[in-house]
């Protein structure tokens, strides 16, 4: 029992970083009916320029608490992975629209290497893994096999907290509802007096701050971040969104927390193979795929000719 | 001026071509300090430059589209002369081995995303799953190397069928998805399986043709040849084959089927093209392909590791066929020649190549997204498509 409970903590943590992955591309999607992969990639920037904030505070004021360091580390994360966002969306996916979509994913994967490539040769010993601080105490409560930790706790619910956050943004303000008209009719939505360029941007800003936010939570809850991370978190968070229906912001969270059900699965089911767990996930996300085309909450999906 | 226009045109302009083709390569592959490498490199932009500034760019075009059958008997001439100035040099035979090897696998990419449209991440996994399927029937069924090689395509191609359900219910981003997610389960479960040899990989039996062993040197008398002759003068046989029937497929029927396909699902069913069909077809042929390349560098590599079929491999493959311009199969064989030779004869970048080559092919998707030579639209009269 105190075994299955540790698992669904641990499934439960990885489900809240993939979903907070996977509402980034979900958002892109809505807004531009692009993918944009190199989006794990982003989330390892994140990581990186958190680690960046933390040894800069390190060496120049070593006396600041936990607390600021933490929001100082976060900031960081959020605004140089938010000008990142932005910055590819101005530069890059706005004027391949125009071109099929392919070129678009083609282009992305390559923004993707170009990110992972540049950490790996110009970051301080990049090619390999920092150390993450912990930066949260660590107290910790035992019971049996049951291993519940404080920082854990407060990693998922301030996770939860973002996504309900994101959830306001897009529902409550006018930011969001401008966001939502662009989604469904970008054309109508510029007749109506929406700031199209504009809306672009702070789209982006919003979906990269939430992937700073899982890179730092990502690093905070492994200690330990990788140049190469981006890939797999792209590929995960890419699945995760498809598996819900891309666009559909309920259906990324529902999908990043079954990617993490389906791994822990994997571990649980077949413990001997535990190695296997990546293997199951994404085969199971290819029988999903040819069951639901277009992922559990379909996207609507008329032609017209 | 104009009389060099009209004279290159001609049969000429091909023979011509082909000569400055082959001096380059030669001296490329020569070449062993970094200056003359980069000056090489150069040089090629220079005689673009100066082919542009006479006009002549356009006569070799004529020229080349012209006299088709004259320019395929020069490339393999070319490619043959190529293998026998290097016939003692271990490492430039690879060199050239492994450009067809790869030329084979992104012509079957081309099949499936150049004429059908079918989106497919996971090209090297199947280049990979001819490899293991070559490698292992060799050394764990003793079955000889010729039916392996034949093997590495069919299985390869039944492989694909698996994932043909999800891929053709799929369209777009989730066709895509579905190939990525492919390609990443194959990568870890190589790398995680025991039998399959997990991440050091398995070593692979030499390819043995009538009882001439493909590992040995050649020796004459005094002189010897690398072994790696034979391994390309066997590719460059495959690679004929595979160009002509690529050709072929495309300049049928059945290239029109195709190209209906990808142009327009929607009209090309209304018009009683059977899309399942047609992309179905692409799919296996493609994967076949590839699978075949795989098997035989499998063999000239005689070592192989999951690290050998990564998505960053995928991914290398398509922007090859991106550099050279979806659909046409000549432009691919030239990206190829780039992509493979500059890394590993330019040292200085070896270390930068993924970024560099990725920077570069993200500019040239905003800037030049058709690649650099792109395909031409069909002609549908004077018997030429």
């Amino acid at each position: 029992m105190d075994l299955i409970l540790q698992f669904c903590m641990n499934g439960l943590m990885l489900g809240m970083m993939y979903a907070l992955v996977a509402v980034g591309f979900t958002l892109f999607f809505g807004v531009l009916d692009v993918i944009v992969f190199s989006h794990g990639d982003t989330v390892m920037i994140g990581s990186f320029a958190g680690l960046a904030m933390y040894w800069w505070l390190g060496s120049y004021y070593p006396e600041l608490a936990v607390f600021w360091m933490t929001l100082w580390v976060l900031l960081a994360a959020v605004a140089v992975v938010a000008l990142l966002g932005m910055l590819t969306a101005d530069a890059m996916i706005v004027p391949l629209r125009k071109g099929p979509p392919l070129n678009t994913l083609l282009a992305t994967m390559m923004l993707g290497t170009v990110l992972r490539e540049s950490i790996r040769l110009f970051f301080p010993d990049g090619s390999n893994p920092q150390t993450f601080p912990g930066l949260l105490p660590d107290w910790s409560w035992q019971s049996g096999n049951l291993n519940l930790r404080f920082d854990n706790i407060v990693l998922f619910c301030s996770g939860a907290c973002i996504i309900a956050l994101v959830h306001l943004v897009i529902n409550r303000t006018r930011l969001g509802m401008a966001i939502r008209a662009v989604a469904q009719d970008e054309e109508a939505a510029q007749l109506m007096g929406v700031n199209f360029r504009f809306i672009v941007l702070a789209t982006f800003a919003l979906g990269s701050s939430v992937a700073a936010f899982a890179g730092v939570m990502n690093g905070m809850y492994y200690n330990e971040i990788n140049f190469g991370v981006g890939l797999l978190l792209g590929a995960i968070g890419f699945s995760s969104a498809v598996i819900g229906g891309l666009g559909n912001v309920y259906g990324a969270i529902l999908g990043g927390f079954i990617f993490a059900f389906l791994q822990t699965i994997g571990v649980v089911v077949m413990p001997f193979a535990s190695a296997y767990k990546d293997v199951f996930a994404f085969g199971a996300v290819i029988l999903l795929m040819a069951w639901r085309p277009t992922g559990l909450i379909a996207e609507p999906a008329s032609k017209r000719v | 001026m104009r009389r060099m226009a009209v004279f290159f045109s001609g049969p000429a302009g091909c023979v011509f071509l082909a000569l400055i083709i082959l001096g380059w390569s030669n001296f490329f592959l020569r070449a062993e300090e970094q200056f003359p490498i980069l000056v090489y490199m150069l040089l090629v932009v220079f005689l673009g430059f100066v082919a542009n500034l006479l006009h002549l760019d356009d006569s070799f075009r004529a020229s080349v589209a012209g006299h088709e059958r004259l320019w395929d008997l020069c490339l393999i001439i070319v490619m043959a002369a190529l293998i026998w100035l290097f016939r003692e040099d271990h490492y430039n035979l690879f060199l050239l081995g492994s450009i067809m090897a790869y030329s084979i696998a992104v012509l079957g990419l081309n099949v499936q995303l150049g004429y059908a449209g079918v989106i497919n991440f996971s090209c090297a996994s199947f280049f990979g799953i001819g490899s293991y399927t070559a490698a292992l029937l060799m050394t764990r069924a003793g079955i000889p190397p010729l039916p392996g090689l034949v093997a590495g395509g069919v299985v390869a191609a039944l492989i694909g069928c698996v994932l043909l359900l999800p891929v053709l219910r799929t369209s777009g981003h989730y066709a895509a998805l579905v190939t990525m997610a492919f390609a990443l389960l194959l990568r870890v479960f190589l790398d995680v399986s025991e039998w399959f040899g997990g991440p050091q990989g398995i070593t692979v039996q030499p390819m043995s043709l009538f009882g001439l062993d493909f590992s040995r040197n050649i020796v004459f008398g005094e002189t010897e040849l690398s072994f790696y002759l034979k391994y390309d003068a066997a590719f460059l046989l495959l690679l004929c084959l595979a160009f002509s029937l690529v050709r072929r497929v495309e300049r049928s029927w059945i290239g029109l089927a195709l190209d209906a396909v990808r142009s327009d699902e929607t009209a090309s069913a209304c018009f009683g093209v059977n899309i399942m069909r047609w992309k179905i077809t692409a799919f296996t042929l493609g994967n076949f392909l590839s699978g075949t390349a795989g098997a035989m560098y499998a063999m000239m590599l005689a070592y192989i590791s999951p690290a050998n079929f990564t998505f960053a491999d995928s991914l290398l493959f398509l922007s090859i066929l991106l550099l050279g311009g979806i659909g046409n199969i000549r432009g691919v064989l030239l990206a190829t020649v780039f992509v493979v030779l500059i890394p590993e004869k330019f040292q200085v970048i070896q270390e930068y190549r993924y970024l560099i080559y990725s920077a570069l092919v993200l500019l040239m998707i905003v800037f030049r997204p058709m690649g650099l030579l792109p395909r031409r639209p069909r002609v549908y009269s004077g018997g030429r498509a």
